[in-house]
C-alpha cells in the first residue's frame, strides 16, 4: 500500500491478508491462491504488509474489549490514512470484524469476503472458470460461522463451486444450520473444555459420511480444523480439504 | 340471593385481573433493572419481524411435527379465548349464551371452537407423549431437572382439562337443548361436532343434574383461565405473551456484529488520542462486562423471561453436542432465576436491592461453561423467539477478562502476542509479508 501511496496511485481494492494468511503455513497457500486470481484478472490491489495488524477478533470474542478496541483504532488510523474504501479479506473473521464492528469506531469501508469477490469476477465475465481436475468430483462446502450465520452469506461460495461442474453435495447440517468447526470464539488458541468429543472431529465425521473428494472451506481456521479432523479418521488420501480460492486456481492452472 | 353468582363472578374477575397486573408490573420492573440499549430504531422492520416470527411462527418450521402441533395449540388457544368475551358478559349479567342471537353465525363459531379445541387437545397429547414417552433428547437434559420439567407437563395437562371442561359444558348444554329445558334454546347439532358425541357420557342424567354439570364446567373453565393467567408470569409459558415484544425488540444487526461497549471506548480513546476529553464519569462507574443481572441490558433480561425452555438452542450448540458443560438454554434459565431472586430481594427490602453475596456469574453460571462457547451463533439462529444467549456469554466473559483477569492461560498468551506482535501467535510483525516472496 505504501508503494501505491508513494506513486500517488490508488489501488482498486485492499487485500486484507489476516494473521493466519500471513503466518500459518497452510493458510499462506490460500493467500497466494487469492493473489493469483487477482493478478490473473489484472485487478490493481494492494496489501498493507507490515503495517497490517490483527483485527482484534480473537481478543474480542474472548472478552478482551480493551485489546480489541486498541487494535481496531490503530488499524483504522492506518486504513483511513491511506484513504482505503474497499477491502477484500481472506478470512471471515477479519471480514466480519472490519465490516460490522469497525464503523462505530470510525472505520467505514466496503468489505467483501474473497468468495464473494470471486463470484463477482465470474459473474462479470472477468474470470472464466472451468472444472479442470474437479469436473464431476464430489465437493461439499463447510459454511464458516462468520460468513454464514453471522453475515448471511451462504450462496457465493456455492455458486463458485458449481462453476467447476462438480457435484456439490450438502452435509446434513448446512447453511443456517451449519455446524461450527470448533475454532471460533477464540477456541483456536486454547484447549477445549472437558467433553466427550472434539468439535472438529464431529464436523469432519459428518463431512466424511458423504465420502467427498473435496471438503471446501472459506476460512483459514476451518481449514486447520477440518484438515486435522480428516487426518483423525486417516482419510487424507481420499478427501482433500481446500479453500474455494484454491479450487479455482488448481482447476484453471492460474 | 339471585345475584350472588354475578357478584362472585365479578369479584373473581377483578381479583384475577388485579393480581395479574401486579405480577406483570413486577416483571417489568425487574426487566428495567437492566442497562439501557436502544431498540426503537427502524420501526417498520421491527413490526415486520414481530409479525413474521411471533405471529407467523416462521422459525418453528425447521421441525415440522412440533411446528404443526404448536400451531394447533397456539391458534386454538387464541381463538377459543374469544369465547371468554361471552363468558365474561354471561357471568356479569347472568345471561346464558348472550351471543346466541347471532343465529347461524353463532352456531358456526361454536362449531369452529370445538374443532379447534379438539386440535388443542391433540397437540397437547402429542407434546406430552414427546416429553414423557418418546423422551426427546432435548427435553431430557439436566437443564430441566425439577420444576421446569413439571412446569411443562402441568401446563399441558391444564390445557387439556380446560378444553375438556369446554366440551363437557357444551355436551350438557346440548342435552338440555334436546330436552327443551328452560332457557336452553335449541341450536343445530352441527354446532356441537365434538360435544354431541360426548353427550352420551351423561347417560340418563336428569335435567337438574345436567344443569349442575353445565354450571360446574362453566365455572371450572373460567376459574381455570384466570388461574392460568396468573400462573403465566411464574412459568416458561409467559412466552405466549412476551414472544411479541421480544421479537419486536430483536437485534436487527448482523449476528456477527458484537457491541463495542461505550465505557471501554472512552478509556481507549483517552489513551490513543491526547486531544480527547472524556465525558464526566458517571456517579457509579459501570462495570466492564457483566457479573450479575443488573449489568446486562434490559433486552437480555426480557430474553430471559421469554425463553420457552424448548432447548432448540442447546440441541444445535457445538459445545453441548460434544459433551461440554455449556448449554445456551441453561444460560437463559439461570439469568431468569437469578433475576427472579434479585426481584424478590428488592420486594423484601422495601424497594432497594441489598447485597446477598451472590451473582449470576459464579453462583449460577460457571467459567467452564462460558469458555466452551465458539461464538458460532447457532443458538441465536435456532431460537424461535429471537433470544440471544451468545450476547450474555460474551458479557460475562468480558467481566472475567477485564475485571478479574481470569482468562484461561492460553488466552492470556494470545492477548500478549496480539499486544506485542499484532498477531495471536508468536511471530514477528516484520515477517508479515514473507508469503509474497515464496514461490
Ligand atoms: S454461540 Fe456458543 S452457546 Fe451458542 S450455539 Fe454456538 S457455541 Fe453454543
Ligand atoms: S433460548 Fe430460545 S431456543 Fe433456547 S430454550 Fe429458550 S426459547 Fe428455546
Amino acid at each position: 500500500m505504501a508503494d501505491f501511496a508513494a506513486r500517488g496511485e490508488t489501488p482498486e481494492i485492499l487485500f486484507w491478508v489476516g494473521c493466519a494468511g500471513s503466518f500459518d503455513d497452510r493458510a499462506r497457500k490460500i493467500t497466494k491462491a487469492i493473489v493469483r486470481i487477482l493478478n490473473h484478472v489484472g485487478m490493481k490491489f494492494a496489501v498493507l504488509g507490515t503495517e497490517e495488524s490483527c483485527t482484534g477478533d480473537p481478543a474480542k470474542r474472548a472478552g478482551n474489549e480493551f485489546l480489541f478496541q486498541m487494535q481496531a483504532m490503530n488499524n483504522i488510523t492506518v486504513l483511513n490514512g491511506y484513504g482505503v474504501t474497499k477491502i477484500v479479506t481472506g478470512c471471515p473473521h477479519c471480514f466480519n470484524t472490519i465490516k460490522n464492528e469497525y464503523p462505530e469506531l470510525g472505520g467505514s469501508y466496503e468489505v467483501i469476503h474473497h468468495t464473494q469477490l470471486v463470484q463477482q469476477l465470474i459473474d462479470s465475465g472477468k474470470l472464466k472458470v472451468e472444472g479442470g481436475e474437479f469436473k464431476g468430483k464430489k465437493i461439499t462446502f463447510h459454511d464458516p460461522c462468520y460468513l454464514g450465520r453471522a453475515n448471511g452469506e451462504y450462496e457465493a461460495p456455492r455458486r463458485v463451486i458449481e462453476k467447476l461442474d462438480a457435484a456439490l453435495s450438502e452435509m446434513k447440517r448446512s447453511r443456517a444450520n451449519g455446524f461450527c468447526c470448533g475454532a471460533g470464539g477464540a477456541q483456536m488458541f486454547k484447549e477445549a473444555e472437558k467433553g466427550n468429543k472434539e468439535v472438529n472431529v464431529e464436523r469432519s465425521e459428518e463431512a466424511l459420511e458423504l465420502q467427498p473428494d473435496v471438503i471446501a472451506v472459506g476460512c483459514p481456521f476451518c481449514m486447520t480444523m477440518m484438515t486435522d479432523g480428516v487426518k483423525h479418521f486417516n482419510k487424507e488420501d481420499n478427501t482433500k480439504v481446500l479453500d474455494v480460492a484454491e479450487l479455482i486456481v488448481q482447476a484453471n492452472d492460474l | 340471593m339471585a345475584y350472588i353468582d354475578n357478584i362472585l363472578f365479578a369479584l373473581l374477575l377483578v381479583a384475577g385481573t388485579v393480581l395479574f397486573v401486579r405480577n406483570v408490573r413486577k416483571v417489568r420492573r425487574n426487566i428495567l433493572l437492566g442497562r439501557e440499549v436502544n431498540r426503537s430504531d427502524n420501526k417498520p422492520e421491527r413490526w415486520r419481524t414481530m409479525i413474521r416470527v411471533a405471529l407467523g411462527q416462521s422459525k418453528m418450521t425447521t421441525r415440522p411435527v412440533a411446528a404443526i402441533m404448536h400451531l394447533f395449540v397456539y391458534v386454538g388457544f387464541v381463538i377459543i379465548n374469544i369465547e371468554v368475551v361471552e363468558i365474561i358478559i354471561d357471568g356479569l349479567f347472568g345471561t346464558h349464551r348472550i351471543l346466541g342471537f347471532l343465529g347461524p353465525l353463532y352456531s358456526f363459531l361454536i362449531a369452529s371452537f370445538e374443532i379447534l379445541a379438539f386440535l388443542v387437545v391433540l397437540g397437547c397429547v402429542v407434546f406430552l407423549i414427546r416429553r414423557n414417552v418418546l423422551k426427546l433428547k432435548r427435553f431430557m437434559s439436566n437443564d430441566l431437572n425439577g420444576w421446569p420439567r413439571s412446569d411443562a407437563n402441568y401446563i399441558l395437562i391444564v390445557e387439556i382439562l380446560l378444553m375438556s371442561a369446554f366440551f363437557m359444558m357444551n355436551a350438557a348444554d346440548y342435552r338440555l337443548q334436546q330436552l327443551s329445558f328452560d332457557h336452553y334454546t335449541v341450536m343445530p347439532e352441527s354446532a356441537f361436532p365434538i360435544s354431541s358425541l360426548l353427550a352420551g357420557l351423561y347417560g340418563n342424567a336428569s335435567p337438574d343434574a345436567l344443569v349442575m354439570a353445565e354450571r360446574f364446567c362453566w365455572w371450572f373453565h373460567i376459574i381455570g383461565i384466570l388461574a392460568f393467567l396468573n400462573y403465566l408470569p411464574y412459568s416458561k409459558h409467559f412466552h405466549i405473551l412476551l414472544a411479541f415484544p421480544n421479537t419486536f425488540f430483536s437485534n436487527l444487526r448482523a449476528k456477527g456484529a458484537f457491541t463495542n461497549p461505550e465505557n471501554v471506548m472512552v478509556e481507549v480513546k483517552a489513551i490513543l488520542d491526547p486531544s480527547f476529553t472524556p465525558p464526566p464519569p458517571p456517579e457509579t462507574p459501570m462495570r466492564f462486562g457483566a457479573k450479575d443481572v443488573q449489568d446486562l441490558n434490559w433486552k437480555q433480561l426480557l430474553d430471559a423471561y421469554t425463553c420457552t425452555e424448548c432447548g432448540r438452542c442447546t440441541s444445535a450448540c457445538p459445545a453441548n453436542n460434544t459433551g461440554k458443560l455449556l448449554s445456551p438454554r441453561k444460560i437463559m434459565m439461570d439469568t431468569r432465576d437469578r433475576l427472579t431472586e434479585v426481584g424478590e430481594n428488592i420486594d423484601k427490602n422495601k424497594g432497594v436491592f441489598t447485597d446477598d453475596g451472590k451473582s449470576l456469574l459464579g453462583d449460577y453460571i460457571t467459567a467452564e461453561e462460558l469458555w466452551a462457547c465458539t461464538s458460532c451463533n447457532a443458538c441465536v439462529q435456532e431460537c424461535p423467539v429471537n433470544i440471544d444467549p451468545l450476547s450474555i456469554i460474551i458479557d460475562l466473559r468480558r467481566y472475567l477478562v477485564m475485571e478479574q483477569s481470569a482468562a484461561p492461560n492460553e488466552l492470556n498468551m494470545m492477548f500478549t502476542n496480539i499486544e506485542n506482535n499484532g498477531a495471536p501467535w508468536q511471530f514477528s510483525p516484520a515477517d508479515r509479508l514473507n508469503w509474497a516472496t515464496e514461490a
